[in-house]
């Protein structure tokens, strides 16, 4: 029997950037354990002698023509932005004070 | 004239004896009539959809050679993009985005002349069976108005079955067209993965993802099919072949020495009475129509949920990280100071709902180091498997059949505290999914228990879509033989307001 704890997700819900109450890290941790049990069955038949599938279709490097043709603006690339500043997207600090 | 299929519509336009912007206008004012309580749409392009109807009907005016659908309506899945048009996918975190660009579809339904109605409800980010995850509210089966219209495609389903359009796009990672349509008593397909283009589509998990054609006929279907369909660069898992020949087959229905094959493991136990009954007919009418019914075994069907409960999470963990609050979309917490780590924190929290923050931790542990291969690992073996069931299994078929769902529509409400039960509703749609090929679902009556929509699905090879529409039309035909009508007259009369 699979289980997660409180601190488990919330550490999963560091690494996905998702803040989380204390409320819902402790029901997501309680549905984990019947969730875990559900999708463990996978391991009942996954042979070490089956092939794995990434994807339904078998494709390799798919190209197509190296030919410029028109893509967005910087107005259009830009007409979604939550702030922008000379034609960039503005975006809050990304590196700490010291830096 | 909302109540004709669209190759009917397109007839009387053809003839002249209505206009685009007559058939617009009467969508439009159904949906003004009945919206409020069906909830199919997320917003209705009034203006835009007119605009585009004057423009069609100046073009034919002038003669133009114009392609079978020209001038018709459609409700568009809100987890499409199409430029200038708020576009959600369901969700808080995209409230009020207008997209700079069309997805393929959408560049491929204005290209036939295709009016755009207005984008349609669904669970956010297609994470759902019944549309109850939308963040903005459920939408109602037009059937029973206390229950679900199927998800994530309900927005769509129910704008047919309610007769606000004729012809609707739906996308389907594990049944969100077949289901939707099997408990809105409309047609649904599923092409084969790479058939219709993915550039535009808001990605869940992209292995899966694949839009097509909802109707309220099989060869409506099939023409909106060959609208969407063909390949395209701008997508690398787009097929480049030929679309197969749908409309033909949908046209044809000629069943006769095609083998069918009735899979035993989706049946039985857990199917619901009257779903079982409906499909025992159909299987009846298909034999009376020349076709032989076979029985095939697919042993690894039955952990096909349990692999899609890990794949579709693990690749939506990873996709929607671009809702990162830094180029479009919400951005919550950006005062003085804050951090862009901390904004994107806050912003996932406000503007993800519960399954989709269900399914990202669930994903982002089933890839984590250390559970990686008994989990995700484990769960593409599976998928190895049941492409292999299904390989076999079409050496002794050409389309395998199964009910869509295991039950008919349940109540808003009754599913949703239990992600499990929710989950099982997809355990017929699923396989088709994890081995990319296409599926359909047509309505094959009422049940007699509770009076409300079956669905018959047929599977097919990759790249044989054709066969689906073969044996769709010809059950349809059997079928409105039998009923005299179809089965969309027996729904009941909406309140219009």
């Amino acid at each position: 029997m699979s289980s997660l704890s409180r601190d488990d997700v919330a550490n999963l819900a560091r690494l996905a950037r998702i803040e989380m109450s204390e409320e819902e890290l402790v029901s997501l941790a309680n549905e984990f354990t019947v969730i875990l049990d559900a999708v463990a069955r996978v391991q009942e038949v996954a042979g070490a002698d089956v092939e794995l599938t990434s994807h339904p279709l078998a494709l390799r490097n798919v190209f197509r023509p190296d030919v410029v043709v028109p893509s967005l603006t910087p107005d259009e690339a830009l007409s979604g932005a939550p702030a922008q500043e000379e034609s960039r997207f503005r975006v809050p600090q990304i590196l700490g004070e010291e830096a | 004239m909302i109540h004709l299929s669209a190759s009917e519509m397109a007839a009387k336009l053809v003839a002249g004896e209505t206009t685009s912007v007559a058939l617009t206008q009467a969508h439009l004012d159904r949906i003004a009539a009945v919206d409020t309580d069906v909830h199919a749409f997320l917003f209705v392009d009034t203006e835009g959809a007119l605009e585009q109807a004057r423009a069609v009907d100046a073009k034919r005016a002038a003669g133009e050679k114009l392609s079978p659908l020209a001038g018709l309506p459609l409700a568009l899945k809100d987890v499409m993009v199409q430029k200038g048009v708020p576009t959600t996918a369901g969700s808080k975190i995209l409230e009020g985005w207008r997209p700079p660009y069309d997805s393929t579809v959408v560049s491929n339904l204005k290209r036939n002349d295709i009016v755009i109605l207005g984008k349609t409800n669904m669970d956010e980010f297609a994470m759902g069976s019944s549309t109850e995850n939308s963040a903005y509210g459920p939408t109602h089966n037009p059937w029973d108005l206390t229950r679900i219209p199927g998800g994530s495609g309900g927005g769509s389903s129910a704008a047919l079955a309610a007769f606000e359009a004729p012809l609707a796009i739906g996308t389907d990672t594990g049944g969100s067209i077949r289901q939707p349509a099997a408990v809105t008593g409309t047609v649904g397909v599923k092409p084969t993965y790479g058939g219709v283009s993915r550039f535009g589509l808001i990605a869940f998990s992209s292995s899966l993802d694949q839009a097509g054609p909802c109707a309220r006929t099989v060869l409506d279907a099939a023409l909106l099919h060959e609208a969407i369909a063909g390949h395209d660069p701008k997508d690398s898992t787009s097929i480049n072949a030929p679309v197969p020949a749908v409309v033909k087959a949908a046209k044809s229905g000629d069943v006769k020495g095609m083998k069918i094959g009735v899979v035993k493991e989706l049946n039985g136990d857990g199917y619901q009475s009257g779903v079982r009954t409906r499909f025992d007919e159909s299987l009846e009418l298909l034999a009376a129509a020349g076709a032989e019914i076979v029985e095939v075994s697919a042993p690894n069907f039955e952990y096909a949920l349990a692999a899609y409960y890990l794949i579709a999470p693990s690749e939506c963990s990873s996709n929607l990280a671009r809702f990162d609050a830094m180029r479009y979309g919400l951005r919550v917490g950006d005062v003085d100071g804050a951090s862009a780590e901390s904004v994107m924190n806050l912003t996932r929290e406000v503007g993800f709902g519960r399954e989709v923050k269900r399914r990202i931790i669930l994903g982002t542990y089933a890839l984590s180091s250390g559970y990686y291969d008994a989990y995700y690992g484990s769960a593409q073996k599976v998928r190895t498997l049941i492409t292999q069931d299904f390989n076999k299994a079409f050496e002794k078929c050409d389309v395998m059949v199964s009910p869509t769902c295991p039950t008919t529509a349940f109540k808003i409400g009754e599913k949703s505290d239990d992600p499990i039960a929710m989950y099982l509703n997809d355990i017929a749609t699923i396989p088709v999914n994890l081995a990319g090929i296409g599926g359909m679902s047509l309505p094959s009556g009422l049940a007699p228990e509770d009076g409300l929509p079956v669905g018959f699905q047929i599977m097919a090879p990759a790249m044989a879509d054709e066969r689906m529409y073969l044996v769709g039309a010809a059950l349809e035909a059997a079928l409105l033989t039998k009923w005299g009508a179809p089965l969309l007259s027996l729904a009941p009369e909406l309140v219009v307001k």
